[in-house]
């Protein structure tokens, strides 16, 4: 309980220190997005001075973030210079972005653990070989690459999958985006188990596990699976928040209307409330998924929970 | 004693002799493209033969712009390569000296170094890089490195301070105190040369994800600008035609993926003969 407590207290500055960190980013970009908004046409001094007290442009910056920061608590993300309130504006997208980190999520989480297990249950095997190779080359192609070539073969030239948009709902329309999304983690995922795999079942406890007479599915499934899998559970953990973020290319590919394309957007239109709005919200998805893996890791390694407490 | 036996391991594996062979390739294609090419970046195009396919006078076809596109690859090289190394090494600088003096002197400092370095780690790379990389419009190759370094010190600043915080409890180091050496005799003479390894092999494969990442942002449209050249800038012109011009993304694809692949495994390899353990 003092650990969880002691976490909680290192996450709430590191939440203050990010989000305002993006927000002075954000807001410190060149240009003044009032004028911006005005186009050609000359705008009298009151209506400017009026719309930047609106979005309190007129305030210090640790102001204008602490003002910002309220609302948030309250629900209220802001909204844009045009008058859309920000949550309205991405209340459709959040589900869409959602779903696609959610398909990544377990594709990454079932065929990367399966993949690691497989290896390295028999190390220097053909299977083992196979998928650190494998893994290796789909680290090295960059995702833009394998979203392409997945959206033309699969997609187009053989018809397995739908090449673009919404469309056919969840699962179908998501599928092939989350299984592109999902690529990079799923070889980190699978080389993670294996490489912990092949540590843990040289183990003494192991060793000694085996010497009880336990049968080999327990000592491997019970004992050393389940201790192989702490490095894998964070790296799952932190790499939630990651596919949320990183959706942003697989969005354009499969011109998915997800929160990725709304921020992209809106980054080169200036719109700071948007940006900001999203990336506080992405900041707290991940800093809450590190915090939930770090009291998890207390639960299933002891010694951990120990040390620190 | 280590480097050594880790040299006789290298010697003996493929893999390291075929991702050092990639490399030497690229960087010298970086560093002196006129010997792979006679034509500059952006020379002598013709845009009648636009998108043309690999033909008997160019192997590798045209480009959008008609160009050359066996030269315009062989000039991209330079882009990834340069932003790769250069940010690898300002955020390997960065690391080892926050890493020692937030492991070594722990208290304060180490709480402060340890929550910056939380507070990094959780802006999301590609829309913490694009905010910044369209606030100014102008940026060349430098201003991306400087981006990057920003948003990737992270990671081996948390593995350098771990290794210095395990290295700093061992007997030698108690011994070289004892002795009267300096606090900055041990961080660097002791401690330092006994806890990089890991980071190294992290700064290896790190090159390799920088490279990715910065072709991730010439693709988005917010990294390199035309007229530079990079592998990421002509896998963005791609996009919109590769369905029938494959050339257009295959021939940038491999040379990107070949280099990333070649950091990689030769990331892999020295772990492997580091770490005794795995063997």
């Amino acid at each position: 309980m003092r650990y969880a407590a002691q976490r909680l207290a290192q996450a709430v500055p590191v939440f203050f220190a990010t989000t305002f960190l993006i927000y002075a980013m954000v807001f410190a970009l060149p240009g003044d997005p009032i004028l911006a908004l005005a186009g050609d046409k000359p705008v009298p001094e009151q209506v400017l001075d009026v719309m930047r007290a609106r979005y309190h442009l007129d305030e210090p910056l640790l102001v204008q973030y602490g003002l910002y920061m309220l609302g948030v608590f309250r629900g209220d993300l802001g909204e844009t210079f045009t008058g859309q309130p920000v949550s309205e504006l991405l209340q459709d997208r959040w589900a869409v972005t959602a779903q696609l980190a959610v398909t990544a999520w377990v594709f990454e989480l079932v065929v990367g653990v399966g993949l690691g297990v497989l290896a390295g249950l028999r190390r220097g095997g053909i299977a083992d070989t196979a998928v650190l190779a494998g893994t290796t080359f789909v680290i090295a192609v960059p995702v833009f690459v394998v979203g392409y070539t997945a959206q033309i073969v699969l997609g187009l030239n053989l018809g397995l999958f739908p090449t673009a948009g919404t469309e056919e709902g969840w699962p179908g329309s998501y599928l092939l985006p989350g299984m592109v999304l999902g690529s990079f983690g799923l070889a980190y995922v699978a080389r993670l188990t294996r490489t912990s795999l092949v540590e843990n079942l040289r183990a003494d406890y192991i060793r000694t596990a085996t010497a009880k007479g336990l049968t080999r599915r327990r000592v491997v499934g019970l004992h050393a699976l389940r201790n192989s899998l702490i490095p894998v559970v964070t790296y799952l953990g932190v790499d939630f928040g990651n596919l949320m973020a990183g959706a942003v290319v697989t969005e354009g590919i499969f011109n998915l209307p997800g929160i990725g394309q709304q921020v992209f957007q809106s980054i080169q239109l200036q719109e700071g409330p948007v940006v900001v709005g999203v990336v506080t919200l992405l900041v707290m998805i991940f800093i809450l998924a590190n915090l939930a893996v770090d009291l998890l890791y207390g639960v299933l390694d002891p010694r951990i929970r120990r040390a620190r407490a | 004693m280590l480097a050594r036996d880790a040299w006789l391991e290298l010697r003996g594996r493929a893999v390291f002799w075929f991702s050092a062979a990639v490399l030497v390739v690229a960087l010298a294609m970086a560093a002196f493209p006129g010997l792979f090419t006679r034509l500059g970046p952006n020379e002598a195009c013709d845009l009648s033969l636009s998108k043309h396919g690999p033909d008997d006078g160019a192997l590798f076809g045209y480009d959008l712009q008609g160009c050359d596109y066996w030269s315009q690859v062989v000039h991209g090289t330079r882009a990834s390569i340069v932003v790769g190394v250069a940010v690898t090494v300002f955020a390997l600088l960065i690391s080892i000296v926050l890493g020692l003096i937030g492991g070594y002197y722990g208290g304060l400092a180490d709480a402060v170094i340890s929550r910056v370095t939380d507070v990094f780690f959780g802006i999301p790379f590609v829309l913490g890089a694009t905010v910044v990389l369209v606030a100014f419009p102008d940026h060349g190759i430098w201003a991306m490195t400087l981006v990057l370094v920003l948003l990737g010190w992270t990671t081996m600043t948390r593995i350098m301070r771990g290794q210095v915080i395990a290295v700093k409890e061992m007997d030698f180091v108690a011994a070289a105190r004892m002795l009267g050496a300096s606090d900055r005799r041990l961080m660097f003479r002791h401690i330092l040369p006994n806890s990089i390894a890991p980071v190294i092999v992290v700064a290896m494969l790190n090159v390799g994800n920088v490279i990715a990442g910065e072709a991730t942002l010439d693709y988005l449209g917010v990294g390199l600008q035309y007229p530079d050249v990079s592998w990421g800038l002509q896998l963005n012109i791609a996009q919109t035609f590769f369905a029938d011009h494959p050339h257009l993304l295959v021939f940038p694809a491999l040379f990107l993926t070949a280099t990333v692949l070649s950091f990689l495994m030769l990331g892999d390899v020295v772990r492997d003969a580091l770490d005794p353990r795995l063997r």
